[in-house]
């Protein structure tokens, strides 16, 4: 399967991405211009993490208009898988690919650590290799991460399945310490209603080698390579 | 044409939390500023812009904020301001 991993000027996380493809899942990946125009043919894209230029304005407000963004909208629109992480997340919701945004961290630290999420649906093309309820340890970056909706949009979320991820602690359970950013329902991640893009703010691409302190977020391009592969 | 300044107040919808306010807030009431009630903080924006009318720099300006300077899902904007320039 091929990847692309779009470049934006301030992304950070690309190379990861494309070490967790390469060298950790053993599929094909290429880099992705922001100023292309062509997706190269790839089967997933993925917007990383980072700083997209510099979070002027708003965190992903001006990636959104990337050139290469009109072609990720067109392959989103086909059905094409999307990972969208951390940086990648916010570029999303902001080019309405996903629902909601990511607003300050509630504390108004950025935060770099360690956080467990527990998979809430395991019925989409990026957790079906997880099973129901497990926790995974995988790393967030992110000073603007809290994931904000209206009610009914949030309501939509949970009901239609579309959260992927929350925010829990070690016995898998909600609660206001385990929850490091002030998401709104503790949501960590989320699929579009097509179920085709993946948005989260945990890194999955750096949970990828026990030797790191985690491969649990190896489950999501494991899952790709099921769904997309069959 | 004229040369217009434009200035846009973009704000936090009120019912999101925005700590920058509340953190903002709390430091007001531990000074003495105890009638604060709400604190929130966004973003102030000038623009000059070319247009015929002040009506149509401001409606530029408007539609500026709907596809950029805002995000609609979380924030309020309101034009403050529209002057010409010589």
């Amino acid at each position: 399967m091929k990847f692309g991993v779009v470049t934006f000027p301030g992304s950070n996380c690309d190379y990861d991405a494309f070490h967790a493809v390469v060298d950790v899942l053993g599929e094909h990946a290429v880099y992705l211009w922001h100023k292309d125009h062509d997706l190269q043919g790839v089967d997933v894209v993925i917007l990383p993490g980072g700083f997209s230029y510099g979070d002027y304005l708003r965190a992903g407000a001006i990636a959104r208009f990337s050139p290469i963004m009109r072609e990720v909208a067109a392959h989103a629109r086909r059905g094409g898988p999307v990972l969208a992480v951390c940086n990648g997340f916010q570029i999303a919701c902001e080019a309405g690919l996903l629902p909601g945004a990511l607003l300050r961290n509630a504390s108004l630290s950025f935060l770099g650590q360690f956080v467990r999420v527990r998979v809430e649906n395991i019925d989409t093309m990026f957790t079906n290799r997880y099973a129901p309820g497990q926790i995974l340890r995988i790393p967030i970056a992110h000073g603007e991460g809290r994931f904000t909706a209206d009610e009914d949009t949030l309501n939509r979320l949970e009901g239609e399945g579309q959260v992927a991820f929350r925010y829990v602690n070690a016995d898998g359970r909600l609660d206001a310490e385990s929850n490091p950013n002030g998401s709104q329902r503790a949501i960590a991640g989320i699929v579009s209603a097509e179920g085709n893009v993946m948005g989260l703010m945990p890194h999955p691409e750096r949970a990828v080698e026990s030797l790191v302190g985690s491969n649990d977020g190896l489950g999501i391009f494991q899952s790709m390579l099921a769904r997309v592969s069959a | 044409m004229t040369r217009y300044r434009v200035s846009v107040h973009i704000v936090p919808r009120k019912g999101i939390l925005d700590p920058q306010g509340k953190a903002v807030a709390d430091a007001l009431h531990t000074l003495g500023f105890r009638d604060v009630e709400d604190a929130r903080i966004g973003r102030h924006i000038v623009l000059d812009v070319a247009a015929r009318t002040p009506d149509a720099a401001g409606d530029a300006v408007r539609q500026m904020c709907e596809r950029l300077l805002a995000n609609p899902v979380t924030e309020d904007y309101e034009i403050a301001r529209v002057e010409g320039l010589s």
